[in-house]
């Protein structure tokens, strides 16, 4: 069961957020543009890895909005939570899953 | 020793004392041809029918802990072959096919339960939907049929099939060779099959890294020194994207906890097995008694072998739904395995981009059923640096090529 900290409402039950999977994952500007490798990397090809992974969390039962955490997949211990668009923070960046 | 009547009989005369081991626990030896990743179901199947069906004997299968206990020791073993797709009819019935005359072939029993499967559907988009299904796995071969909800009722009393309820059952697919079997015994029917063509069954050996020369596999890192291969089977379920790192490729798989949960032991009062997508939950009775429950994956990724509380209490909802009979059971035991989620829902088996590597994974929720028939195309795959015809259509590439093989109305529930 996760505690999970909204950057906008504070800590919350796991139940009132709802999962957006692996972040930082930027659409391609120009799909057309890519090979078909580059394309399904961007599709479907994921780091999923075992320990410090960043993902994309919304506060679906709250204020809804998106933002970034980074959480150890093993221990569930949650490391950091920052905001979308922002850059992760860098403690959080050493050792962590590649972005 | 071969098992039977007389050596059960010979046995009680000495108090069931002397029974010799099932398999050996050898030394790993300083290299094999193949070396298994991963003492799963599928691991050993593989390793059996290496050494069974293509003569390639000098195998090892290395596993972390004890085997069988990843997914195979805690999945709810429900069997089935109805899929969609003609790829994944084929591949699954060659499954059934096997597990069929397994207990005989391997002088073991997995103690197969044909009792039936139904599928559920409550609402009309679900009904078209799961009729078109069985016919579709009808021009396949495989056996299906669609039942009313009188017939429901008469095959499962105790199920709610009211249309007062807040999903009512408007019908339910049937296979009535689908059921359930002892998910331990299939890992160590095998495990014994496989050590009496001379496999060496190693337990508690991690492997922790590959050892690659001009992108070839020379052999493995493990947690008991370095072993050399030939080839290398990897077969790790939940942790497929944790060996690919090590051997620098990423797969389009995710790993994420599925809980079961099994209640107190009861009288005999449910003899098939009943799945639902819409209301998410799955259930049968085992022979000792317990109820064994399922229901979806949790949302997020994870490795830890548990899972999050809400799912448990989404399950007991839809299950108290179905079987109101089942409200005032005591649950005894809930746990988690790693699931290995592929975008289509289907499984990758054969090669990969390191040569003589070979990556089996991506069966997910749903994988038990597999088991045989995933070891006997691996086999092949590996023996002959090819895939059989029945996995040709499971690559990696098919990620790149578009060619999915959806199956997500299948296998959208656990199971
Ligand atoms: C709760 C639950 C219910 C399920 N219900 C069903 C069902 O009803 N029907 C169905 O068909 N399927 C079901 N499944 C899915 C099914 O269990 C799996 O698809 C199947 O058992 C996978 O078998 P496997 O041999 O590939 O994996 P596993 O049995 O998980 O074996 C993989 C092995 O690899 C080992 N390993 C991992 N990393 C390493 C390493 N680095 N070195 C050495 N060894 C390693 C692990 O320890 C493990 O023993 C369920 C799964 C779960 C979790
Ligand atoms: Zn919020």
């Amino acid at each position: 069961m996760l505690l999970i900290e909204c950057p906008y409402c504070g800590p919350r039950d796991e139940y009132e957020f709802s999962y957006g999977g692996e972040a930082h994952i930027v659409r391609p500007k120009h799909p057309e543009k890519l090979s078909d490798e580059e394309w399904a990397d961007y599709l479907f090809l994921r780091t999923n890895p075992k320990g410090a992974y960043r993902e994309r969390w919304c506060h679906a039962h709250g204020c809804r909005r998106w933002f970034n955490v980074e959480r150890d997949t093993l221990s569930h211990q949650i490391i950091a939570v920052y905001e979308m668009g922002a850059e992760p923070p860098r403690a959080a960046r050493k050792g962590g899953s590649k972005p | 020793m071969k098992y039977s009547i007389f050596s059960l009989a010979r046995n009680a005369l000495s108090y069931h004392r002397d029974w010799p081991r099932a398999w050996r626990s050898p030394e790993p030896k300083k290299a094999y041809d193949v070396v298994i990743v991963g003492g799963g179901g599928h691991g050993l199947a593989t390793a059996y029918y290496l050494a069974k069906l293509h003569g390639v004997r000098n195998v090892a299968v290395l596993e972390k802990g004890w085997i069988g206990g990843g997914n195979t020791g805690r999945n709810t073993t429900i069997i089935r072959s109805n899929y969609l797709w003609d790829e994944s009819a084929h591949l699954y019935e060659k499954s059934l096919k096997l597990y069929e005359s397994l207990s005989q072939e391997l002088n073991y029993n997995i103690m197969l339960s044909q009792r039936g499967v139904l599928n559920l559907a409550h609402n009309l988009h679900d009904l078209r939907e799961l009729s078109r299904r069985v016919n579709a796995i009808r021009l396949n071969g495989i056996d299906s049929e669609v039942l009313t909800p009188e017939q429901i009722k008469a095959r499962v009393p105790i199920l709610n099939t009211s249309p007062d309820s807040r999903y009512p059952v408007l019908g339910a697919s049937l296979q009535k060779r689908g059921g359930v079997a002892r998910h331990d015994a299939v890992a160590w029917g095998f495990a014994r099959g496989a050590d009496r063509y001379g496999v060496d069954i190693i337990q508690n050996c991690e492997v922790t890294g590959f050892r690659l020369k001009k992108g070839a596999v020379e052999g493995v890192e493990t947690s008991r020194g370095y072993i050399g291969a030939k080839k290398v089977g990897v077969v790790v379920a939940g942790h497929a994207s944790v060996l690919a790192a090590m051997a620098g490729f990423r797969l389009p798989i995710e790993s994420h906890p599925l809980q079961a949960l099994v209640s107190e032991p009861i009288k005999p009062i449910h003899h098939s097995v009943v799945m639902s997508s819409a209301v998410h939950v799955y259930v049968s009775q085992s022979d000792k008694g317990d109820l064994v429950i399922g229901a979806g994956i949790d949302a997020y990724n994870s490795y830890a072998q548990g899972g999050s509380f809400p799912v448990v209490e989404h399950q007991m909802g839809a299950l108290i739904e179905l079987f109101p009979i089942f409200s005032r059971l005591r649950m005894l035991r809930q746990w988690g395995g790693i699931v290995d989620v592929c975008p289509d829902a289907s499984p990758i088996i054969g090669k990969t981009p390191v040569k003589g590597i070979y990556f089996n994974c991506g069966w997910g929720t749903g994988g038990f059923k597999a088991t045989p028939g995933s070891g006997w195309v691996f086999a092949h795959t590996i023996a002959h640096d090819e895939p059989h015809e029945l996995n040709a259509p499971f690559t990696l590439e098919r990620f790149t090529s578009g060619e999915l093989i959806d199956e997500h109305g299948a296998a959208a529930v656990a199971h």
